[in-house]
C-alpha cells in the first residue's frame, strides 16, 4: 500500500467517523440525564438541511453550522415538549421524531436539490492543510476538530463540573434530585437541546462537508449507529471515541474493500458490516452483566413528581 | 440559645389536595435546641407538613415564622438558606456515585472537592460518624447511607433538622448511635423535628410531641411522661387492641421442617446460609431476630424457592420434601412467603390489586381456568382482602403503587393470610407500618397460627418478635442460633447473639436493647 493510499484511507475514516461521533456525544449527554432520544437520525437530517439552507442563503458555512445546530435543537425541542411537558413515552416519541425528521428534511430539501454551497476553508495555512503528508493531521474541515475537542470537553463537563454532576444525578435518580431541589425538567431540557444541536452539526457534516450538496436521507442510518455507539461505549466518553473510530473503519471498508483487495466478499456485505457489527456488539455487551453498571438508572423513564 | 422566641412557629397551616384536606389549621412551634416529635398514623399529614417547612410544597393558608419573622419558603434551597436541613425517610441518594459526590449534590454552593472532603471529615469527627467519602453508595449499608444524609444536612450548620422516620431501617445499635448524634446537636442549640412511629424512641429522645390525625392537630404531650400506649391511642384516636391469644394453646405436629440448609450466596454483598435447621409446629409463631444483612434475605429466598436448595430434604412442609421445588410449586404445597421489599418483590406497583392477587393466589384459589385469568374471582378476592384488612384503596382496580406503604403491606399480608397457607414465612411484616395497622397485622398472624398454620417471622424489630412469637432464634453471619422460648428468653443473651461476630455489642448497647424491650408495646 502506498503512503498516498494510507493517508487517503485515514482521512476517509476520520470523515466517516465525525458525524457519528458528534451525534453520539450529544446522545451520551442526553442519556446521562436519563432521557432516551431515539430520534437522532431525524435530528441529523433536519440539521443537514438547515445547515445547507442557511449556507445557501448566507454563503457562510460558519453560519450554516450554527443553523444546523439550531435546526437540530429545534427538532429536539419538539421531542422535549412531548416527553418532558406531556410525559409521553420516550421510545415512541423518539421513533416519531426520527420519522418526522426524515420527512420534514425531504420536504424542505425539495427546493434545495441541486444547489451548491461554499465549503469551509481550512483553518490551517495551506502549507500544512495541503501538504501531501501533514494533511492527514491538518487537512480537515473545522467540524472534525470541533468533534474531537468535544470528546474531552464532554468528559470534563460530566465528571469535573458541578453542572455535570447534577446532570448525572438527574439521570441516576430523578426523584432524589428533585427532592434535593434540582429541576429535573430544566436539566433534561438542556441536555436534550444539546443532543439536538450536536446531532444537527453531525448531520450538517454530510450536506456541507462530505458531498457538499443536499440529498434525501443522506445520513443513511448513521443516527442509529450513533445510538448503538452510546450503549457500545458503556456511556463512557473515552470508549465512545474508540467505538466511533471502530465504526468509521468498518464504514471505510465498504469504500476500500475492492481497492484493498478484499474482494472475497461482495461489496454490499461490507456496506452492511457496520450495522451487523452494531447488532453483534450490542448482543455481547448486554450478555455481560456489568455492562449496565454505568447506565443511567432512570434512562427512558418519565419523571412524574409525587405529590 | 435560651431565647423565648421559638425557632419555628406554624400558625393555621392548611394544605388541600384534590379530594383530601392534608393539613387543616395546624399550629405548633419548636424552640431552639428542642427535640420535637411529630406523631401520627400513615396519612395523618406529617409528611405534607414537613414538606411545607422544607419548601417542597407551599401551604394554601397559614404562616410559617422563623425566629419570629414570617417567611415564605419557596423551595428546599430557600429552606437550607434559612438553616433548615432535612433527612428523608427514603434516602435521596445516587447509588452509582460516591459519598463525596452525593454530598456535593446536596450543597448549594460549589465547594472544591478537596475542601469538601476535609469539611466532611471534620463533621464526622465532631459527631463520631464513620463514613468513607470515596466509597460508591451502592456498596454501603442502610445505616451508612443514612449517615450520608445526616452529614449532608450537618454540613450546612442547620438550626433546625427535620428527621422523617429516621430509624425505620436501622438496627438497634445504629439507632443508639444516631441518638447520640441528635442529642449532641440539640445540646449545641439545633432544633430537631423528629417524625417516627416508634414510640419508645420518641419517649427516649423527645421533649415535646405534636400529634396529628386526619390532617388536624389533635393533641400535644410530653413524651417523657406518657407511655407508648397512651401516645399510640392519641394517634389513632381510640383504644389500642392488644394481641388476643387463646390461652394455653398447644402446638400441633411439625409443619415446617428445615434441616441442614446451606446456600452459598452469589451476591458479593450477600451472606451465605450455613447449616440452618428449625422446626415450626402447627399453631407456633417462630421469630428470627438479627441485625440486617446477616442472612435474612437469603433465608427468605431459600424458603420461598426463589433460590433453589441443593437437597430436597432441606425444606419439608407437612413432611413433603419441597427443597428442590420452585416458588410456585412450594406455594402449591402450602408454603407462602412475604418478602421484605413491597414494591417490585411482593407486589408489582404498576399492576392493579386484583392482578397482584392473581400473582400469588391463582393456584390455591383457582383464579386461572384453561389458561385464562378469571378476572371476577380475582376482583372478588382482592375486594375481600381490602375489606377484611381495612386497606385504604379505591378498590381492586387501584394500582399497587398508588397505595401508601402501610396500606400496601396490609394488602400483601392479607393476600397471603386469606389463602390459609400451611406455612407462612414473612419478612419485616410491619416495616414502615403505623401502630394501628401493625396491631391488625399482628392479630391476623396470631389468628392464622391459632387456626393451625405454622408461621415464621423474620424481623429486625425485637419488640415485635417478643410480642408476637412463641419461639425465637437469632440469625448471625448466616448461622441460626438454637431456638428459645420467648417466655423464658434472656434479653441479654439475645443482644449478645445479635452482636455476634460483629463484636460491637457493648454493655451499654445491651442495656439499650433492654430498654427497648421493657418499653410498653405500641
Amino acid at each position: 500500500m502506498s503512503p498516498d493510499f494510507v493517508i487517503a484511507a485515514i482521512m476517509t475514516v476520520v470523515g466517516l467517523t465525525t458525524p457519528i461521533l458528534l451525534a453520539a456525544l450529544g446522545e451520551l449527554v442526553v442519556e446521562k440525564s436519563g432521557v432516551l432520544n431515539l430520534g437522532v437520525e431525524g435530528m441529523m437530517l433536519i440539521g443537514a438541511i438547515s445547515g445547507f439552507a442557511v449556507t445557501v442563503f448566507t454563503f457562510n458555512p460558519w453560519l450554516g453550522v450554527i443553523g444546523a445546530a439550531a435546526g437540530g435543537a429545534l427538532a429536539s425541542l419538539l421531542f422535549a415538549v412531548l416527553v418532558l411537558g406531556l410525559n409521553s413515552n420516550q421510545v415512541a416519541t423518539g421513533l416519531a421524531l426520527a420519522i418526522f425528521g426524515t420527512g420534514l428534511s425531504s420536504l424542505i430539501g425539495l427546493s434545495f436539490t441541486g444547489r451548491i454551497v461554499p465549503v469551509f476553508g481550512s483553518i490551517f495555512p495551506d502549507a500544512l492543510a495541503r501538504h501531501p503528508y501533514l494533511k492527514v493531521i491538518f487537512g480537515y474541515s473545522p467540524i472534525v476538530y470541533f468533534a474531537l475537542l468535544m470528546v474531552p470537553a464532554v468528559a470534563w463537563f460530566l465528571h469535573r463540573t458541578r453542572a455535570g454532576l447534577i446532570l448525572r444525578a438527574v439521570g441516576e435518580n430523578d426523584h432524589s434530585a428533585h427532592s434535593i431541589g434540582y429541576s429535573v425538567v430544566k436539566v433534561r431540557l438542556a441536555a436534550i437541546l444539546f443532543g439536538g444541536a450536536m446531532a444537527g452539526i453531525g448531520g450538517a457534516y454530510f450536506s456541507m462537508v462530505i458531498t457538499p450538496m443536499w440529498a434525501e436521507r443522506m445520513t443513511a442510518g448513521r443516527g442509529w449507529i450513533a445510538l448503538a455507539l452510546v450503549v457500545f461505549a458503556g456511556w463512557r466518553t473515552g470508549r465512545l471515541l474508540l467505538g466511533a473510530y471502530f465504526f468509521g473503519i468498518l464504514m471505510a471498508l465498504e469504500l476500500y474493500a475492492k481497492a484493498a483487495g478484499f474482494s472475497f466478499l461482495p461489496s454490499p456485505f461490507w456496506a452492511a458490516m457496520p450495522y451487523l457489527m452494531t447488532v453483534v456488539a450490542l448482543t455481547f455487551i448486554s450478555a455481560r452483566e456489568s455492562a449496565g453498571a454505568n447506565a443511567p438508572a432512570c434512562l427512558g423513564k418519565p419523571f412524574l413528581p409525587s405529590t | 440559645m435560651s431565647s423565648s422566641v421559638p425557632r419555628l412557629a406554624l400558625t393555621g397551616i392548611t394544605k388541600r389536595f384534590p379530594g383530601v384536606l392534608a393539613n387543616d389549621q395546624v399550629s405548633f412551634s419548636v424552640g431552639p435546641g428542642e427535640i420535637h416529635a411529630l406523631l401520627g398514623e400513615n396519612g395523618a399529614g406529617k409528611s405534607t407538613l414537613v414538606k411545607m417547612i422544607y419548601g417542597i410544597m407551599q401551604p394554601d393558608a397559614g404562616t410559617i415564622r422563623w425566629n419570629g419573622e414570617p417567611v415564605t419558603i419557596a423551595n428546599p434551597k430557600a429552606a437550607r438558606k434559612l438553616g433548615i436541613g432535612m433527612v428523608f425517610q427514603h434516602f435521596s441518594l445516587f447509588e452509582a456515585m460516591t459519598v463525596l459526590e452525593n454530598i456535593a449534590l446536596g450543597m448549594d454552593a460549589t465547594i472544591p472537592q478537596r475542601e469538601l472532603e476535609a469539611k466532611i471529615r471534620e463533621v464526622m469527627q465532631h459527631y463520631g460518624l464513620k463514613l468513607e467519602p470515596r466509597r460508591i453508595v451502592s456498596t454501603l449499608s442502610v445505616g451508612e447511607r443514612q449517615r450520608i444524609e445526616i452529614v449532608r444536612a450537618l454540613l450546612l450548620n442547620p438550626n433546625l433538622l427535620i428527621m422523617d422516620e429516621p430509624t425505620s431501617v436501622l438496627t438497634p445499635q445504629e439507632v443508639d448511635q444516631l441518638f447520640v448524634v441528635l442529642r449532641k446537636l440539640a445540646a449545641e442549640g439545633c432544633s430537631i423535628l423528629y417524625i417516627s412511629h416508634k414510640l419508645h424512641e420518641i419517649k427516649a429522645l423527645c421533649e415535646n410531641a405534636t400529634i396529628l390525625r386526619g390532617g388536624k392537630l389533635v393533641d400535644t404531650c410530653d413524651p417523657r411522661v406518657e407511655t407508648s400506649r397512651s401516645m399510640a391511642e392519641k394517634m389513632i384516636g381510640g383504644n389500642l387492641k392488644d394481641i388476643q391469644r387463646q390461652p394455653g394453646a398447644e402446638f400441633g405436629k411439625p409443619r415446617l421442617e428445615v434441616s441442614g440448609l446451606s446456600v452459598a450466596t452469589t451476591d458479593h454483598f450477600g451472606t451465605s446460609l450455613k447449616d440452618i435447621s428449625l422446626t415450626v409446629r402447627a399453631g407456633e409463631i417462630f421469630g428470627i431476630a438479627g441485625v440486617a444483612g446477616n442472612g435474612q434475605n437469603e433465608l427468605l429466598l431459600a424458603l420461598s424457592g426463589e433460590v433453589p436448595t441443593d437437597s430436597a430434604d432441606a425444606v419439608r412442609v407437612d413432611g413433603v420434601k419441597v427443597g428442590r421445588m420452585a416458588a410456585r410449586d412450594r406455594r402449591g404445597s402450602g408454603l407462602a412467603t412475604v418478602p421484605e421489599e413491597r414494591n417490585g418483590h411482593a407486589a408489582v406497583p404498576d399492576f392493579t390489586l386484583s392482578d397482584n392477587a392473581v400473582l400469588t393466589a391463582r393456584d390455591r384459589l383457582g383464579m386461572v381456568k384453561g389458561g385464562l385469568i378469571d378476572a371476577r374471582a380475582a376482583r372478588t378476592y382482592a375486594g375481600e382482602v381490602i375489606a377484611s384488612f381495612a386497606v385504604k384503596a379505591t378498590g381492586p382496580g387501584a394500582f399497587a403503587g398508588s397505595l401508601s406503604g402501610g396500606n400496601l403491606q396490609k394488602f400483601i399480608m392479607g393476600r397471603e393470610i386469606l389463602q390459609k397457607p400451611t406455612v407462612l414465612v414473612v419478612s419485616q411484616p410491619t416495616w414502615g407500618v403505623d401502630a394501628g395497622a401493625a396491631a391488625a397485622i399482628h392479630q391476623a398472624l396470631v389468628d392464622l397460627a391459632a387456626s393451625g398454620s405454622a408461621i415464621v417471622v423474620i424481623s429486625q424489630d425485637l419488640d415485635e418478635l417478643l410480642a408476637l412469637c412463641d419461639t425465637l432464634a437469632v440469625i448471625n453471619g448466616g448461622h441460626l442460633s438454637p431456638p428459645m422460648k420467648v417466655a423464658e428468653a434472656n434479653i441479654e443473651d439475645i443482644g449478645l447473639l445479635m452482636g455476634g461476630i460483629h463484636g460491637q455489642t457493648t454493655a451499654a448497647e445491651v442495656a439499650a436493647a433492654e430498654g427497648h424491650i421493657h418499653a410498653p408495646q405500641a
